[in-house]
């Protein structure tokens, strides 16, 4: 009835988890409880639950963003302990079985569930903005691809109570991760939580390349875009291309684990590298798909707080779509220690260094936008200044690992640890953080507070070089990844002073929901009434914050970059003075349609994990049932009429407008 | 392409010299890095890759230098014309120009893509000649015999077999210093890399498949070897010892290990094959010497030793 599935899947035996679970089952409860008595159901589920806004959506993905940070770092933190402790003959508090579990999960949720929705959703919000148009090209599909990665992180939130996670690192390379060896339903919690989550990732991505190359405002030519817009036009033609490798690729390994097939099992004429290779084919372009966006939200910061525009706007442009498209011939550098010949290795270390070229340009742009500026100290330029400094000493140790001589000693290492930390959190950690407050008060309508934002900054920035740099310096004197306990006592004072980082990032993530909880309860203060708190250029600052469902009363005339710098130049207000200018405006109903999918994808992936199948085959009717259902559907708009729009834009500017 | 020759000499004073210099520009690296726990682990760097004890570790450790050492001559001056421009364009400052509409300028455009792309260029070439001249596989020229060992990783452990002697070992390898060592590695359970930190390149083992490595000891000594790729419960234990000797002291263990009565065919093979960790180093006088075939062929892993296998996680 239950498949695999029984009273021995929930770890009764293991305090650590239960005692690490219970807290977030009693916070769950409480809230749960908390929105029922206070009757925020309806409202959740009109407004958030079912909304198709791009801008709602957009803030959804970045809640689950920061949630499932705190679950990552918790792991992070876990395998920082227990690397400080295991040194010598001690053997830590974590068993293998459990550290191995760690150390998947963590990688796991911070690439896909952290990294991955942070991007997606500051793309779902500001993209549409600046681009000066009211929703992306399919606003139910958005939804659809929100939940669809919020079930992914069900499931895999799932696996921390009942059975296990895998055992495998974060890319579960086979041979470890087929049957023979991972026996377990770790690897199938992986594999599906992924499979569901990465079709949402793959809608999302056609959805917002749609969006960018078909739906700009009247005026904005491609190389009218803000930079932002670019590269997530780059990153999201970077998901469309590569997701469905990463499908594939899984599909072939769920097929091996569940109907036995010989894609890369040891026997049966598998091929474990076909795996490797496959998986860096998607891996590669997915640092992209993440330090891309990253890169957009610096160069507008850098450009809006230096009171100037990018310089060289056609030079990002072009290093953009270069980096794009290498990033699809440079797969090999993850494996140049399978025993390549000479000439392959040679060939994709130095494809992979042309990538410093474009890259190194954008690091001197940034520098000569910041060159003639008056530059506003904020919380988003203090990212980006520690972007710049720090990014370009892990692009340095990138580059260095590019060279397949010296990745043969690199390889696997703390060094290469060090590295990925090193432009993960340089990079995207920092430009999403950046991104996230420069956009709060568009999204909410007031500030973030500025004092305790630039405390989490500190502690990020000594946080990442404390726990960081020792790793580096672990790497060089030979010490590997993974490592659930080590023989050699002095590499202990190191790992100790990287613990002690991790510690300050963790007061960093502290502080990050002190100053939201604080930032709100003083918002009446703090509150932005001209929707333009930074002195913008682009469009999204044009209108007010929150912007209204429709976001433009009147779809904005572009004529250059930086389009309303140039309006605010020329004195041309937003406002349009003539009532008659208003128009009715049809906006999409909110729609259960993803969430209902989610339901039956979760229950389908369960399923599929415990080999439960008739609910598997429930699961997939529901799904089948739910689009159709969509598909029939025929009242799908709403609209304001001109007087109602005419009013929000009237109460915005507290005045009247002359008829 | 050149390939790296090594007169099997351990009494040379270029190669003390350039040693003598590599250790200076080391340390130049790493305190130009401004990271103050790097400097703290150079005690402890006495035992990884940043001390070579052969000639392929020592090449690769010149390329790690040099390369960061071009790097840092383009990235501190970025680090520091950041916090530069930064501090003097800040807003309270009028004595600095504001340029509220300078967005272009060809000269430096042209600067800037060159920059980079010199310096890439520069190490493309480094990348390009170095792949050729260390890939593993390529032997290393000596006027000594090299050694021919076949390695075998297991669940959690190494197998050495010394085909020409007809001996084998766990966890345990010793080669002549001095002599070119040529591996070939397979793996009779999921991938792992071999790799000893002091003497250079890793390479995976994988099963099914053959690999090959090239290596040499300059310095007699025992250098720690590991696993550097996951490979399961048992990983953190997977290590060897490499003991670099004197040609007479290989010899003598060599016959030592002949005049033992074990031998390693594959009954003993598939009981060694079961998942263990931390063993302790043991030697075998002789082997079944299709067993590294055998198993890099995949032959060995029929599916009962795999039932057993998944049984024994």
């Amino acid at each position: 009835m239950l498949g695999k599935l029984s009273w021995d899947a929930i770890p009764f035996n293991n305090p650590i988890v239960l005692i690490a679970f219970s807290p977030v089952v009693v916070l769950i409860l409480f809230l749960l409880g908390l929105v029922t008595i206070k009757g925020w159901w309806p409202y959740l589920w009109r407004e958030w639950i079912t909304s198709v806004d791009h801008k709602r959506i957009g803030v959804m993905y970045v809640i689950l963003a920061l949630v499932m940070l705190v679950r990552g770092f918790a792991d992070a933190i876990m395998m920082r302990t227990q690397q400080a402790l295991a040194a010598g003959g001690a053997q830590g508090y974590l068993p293998p079985d459990h550290y191995d579990q760690i150390f998947s999960a963590h990688g796991t949720i911070m690439i896909f569930f952290v990294a991955m929705p942070f991007v997606v959703g500051l793309m779902n919000f500001a993209v549409p903005l600046q681009l000066g148009i009211r929703d992306v090209a399919f606003p139910v599909l958005n939804n659809v691809s929100f939940w669809l990665t919020a079930a992914g992180v069900l499931l895999i939130n799932v696996s921390l109570v009942v059975g296990e996670f895998a055992r495998t690192g974060w890319l579960a390379y086979p041979p470890l991760s087929e049957t023979a060896f991972s026996p377990g339903v770790g690897v199938d919690y992986y594999l599906w939580s992924l499979q569901i989550s990465g079709m949402g990732t793959l809608l999302s991505g056609i959805n917002l390349t749609t969006t960018i190359l078909k739906l700009r405002a009247p005026g904005m030519r491609y190389l009218r875009m803000p930079i932002f817009c670019w590269t997530a036009l780059a990153s999201n033609l970077l998901m469309v291309a590569a997701f469905p490798v990463l499908t594939a690729t899984f599909a072939m390994l769920l097929l091996d684990r569940y109907l036995g097939f010989h894609f890369f099992t040891t026997d049966g004429g598998g091929n474990a590298m076909m795996y490797i290779n496959l998986i860096w084919i998607w891996g590669h372009p997915e640092v992209y798909i993440l330090i891309l966006p990253a890169f957009g939200v610096f160069s507008e910061v850098v450009a809006t707080f230096s009171s100037k525009p990018l310089f060289g706007y056609r030079s990002m442009v072009m290093a953009t779509m270069v980096i794009c498209i290498l990033s699809f011939v440079v797969w090999l550098h993850h494996f140049f220690t399978m025993g390549a010949g000479a000439n392959v290795n040679a060939f994709f270390g130095v494809m992979t260094m042309i990538i410093a070229v474009p890259t190194g340009v954008k690091v001197f742009n940034w520098l000569f936008t910041l060159y003639g500026g008056r530059i506003r100290f904020t919380t988003p330029v203090y990212w980006a200044l520690g972007f710049m400094v720090t990014f370009v000493i892990g692009g340095m140790t990138g580059v260095l690992m590019a060279i397949p001589p010296a990745d043969f000693v690199l390889h696997n290492s703390l060094f290469l640890i060090a590295h990925f930390h090193n432009v993960a959190i340089g990079g995207v950690v920092f430009g999403v953080l950046a991104g996230y407050t420069y956009w709060f008060p568009k999204a909410f309508g007031f500030t973030l507070d500025e004092r305790l934002g630039k405390a989490v900054f500190w502690c990020w920035f000594i946080g990442f070089y404390l726990a960081f740099m020792p790793l580096y310096a672990l790497g060089l004197m030979g010490a590997t990844r993974r490592m659930q306990h080590y023989a050699d006592p002095g590499w202990q004072p190191l790992m100790l002073v990287a613990l002690a980082g991790a510690v300050l990032i963790l007061f960093g993530i502290v502080l990050t929901v002190v100053q939201l909880v604080v930032s709100i309860r003083t918002r009446e203060q703090r509150r932005d009434l001209t929707g333009d708190p930074w002195g913008g250029r682009t469009l999204e600052w044009s209108i007010p914050s929150p912007p209204p469902a429709w976001n433009f009363a009147v779809l904005p005339t572009v004529n250059g970059t930086d389009a309303y710098w140039a309006m605010k130049q020329k004195g041309i207000q937003p406002l349009v003075e003539d009532a008659n200018a208003y128009q009715a405006i049809e906006v999409p109903r909110s729609n259960p349609t993803g969430v209902f999918l989610a339901f039956f994808s979760v229950g389908w992936g369960f399923a599929m994990i415990w080999h439960i199948w008739w609910m598997a085959i429930l699961g997939i009717l529901g799904c089948i049932a739910v689009s159709l259902a969509q598909a029939w559907r025929v009242d799908n708009e709403t609209t304001f009429s001109a007087e109602e729009v005419a009013a929000v834009e009237r109460a915005r500017l507290g005045q009247e407008i002359p008829a | 392409m050149n390939r790296i020759v090594s007169d099997g000499t351990t009494s040379d004073p270029s190669g003390a010299w350039s040693a003598c210099m590599l250790s200076c520009l080391g340390k130049f690296g790493r305190v130009g890095l401004i990271l103050p726990p790097m400097a703290a682990g150079l005690a402890a760097c006495q035992e990884g890759v940043l001390s070579p004890q052969g000639p392929i570790g020592k090449a690769e450790r010149i390329i790690l230098i040099d390369a960061t050492v071009i790097m840092l001559a383009v990235v501190i001056p970025v680090i520091l014309l950041t916090v530069a421009f930064a501090w003097w364009f800040r807003a309270g400052n009028d004595r600095a120009r504001y340029l509220p509409d300078w967005e272009y300028s060809g000269r430096i455009e042209m600067i800037v893509w060159s920059i980079p792309a010199l310096v890439i260029i520069f190490l493309g070439g480094i990348a390009w000649i170095g792949s050729h001249q260390l890939s593993p596989s390529e032997p290393i020229i000596s006027a000594q015999k090299p050694v021919d060992v076949e390695v075998v990783s297991l669940d959690w452990k190494w197998l050495f077999i010394y085909p020409s002697e007809g001996v084998a070992s766990v966890n345990r390898l010793v080669v002549p210093v001095g002599a070119p060592v040529h591996f070939k590695l397979t793996s009779a359970t999921v991938m792992n890399s071999f790799f000893v930190p002091q003497l250079g390149s890793q390479i995976y083992t994988m099963p099914n498949m053959t690999t090959q490595l090239n290596l040499q000891a300059d310095t007699p000594g025992v250098y720690k070897g590991l696993s550097a790729q996951f490979s399961g419960d048992g990983f953190s234990d997977m290590h060897f010892e490499l003991a670099a000797v004197t040609d007479d002291q290989y010899q003598d263990w060599i016959r030592t290990t002949q005049a033992k009565n074990n031998s390693l065919d594959a009954g003993t093979f598939s009981t060694l094959a079961r998942p263990s960790s931390a063993n302790r180093p043991e030697t075998f006088s002789s082997v079944d010497p299709r067993l590294f075939e055998a198993v890099s062929m995949g032959g060995l892993s029929d599916f009962s030793t795999q039932l057993e296998h998944s049984d024994a996680r």
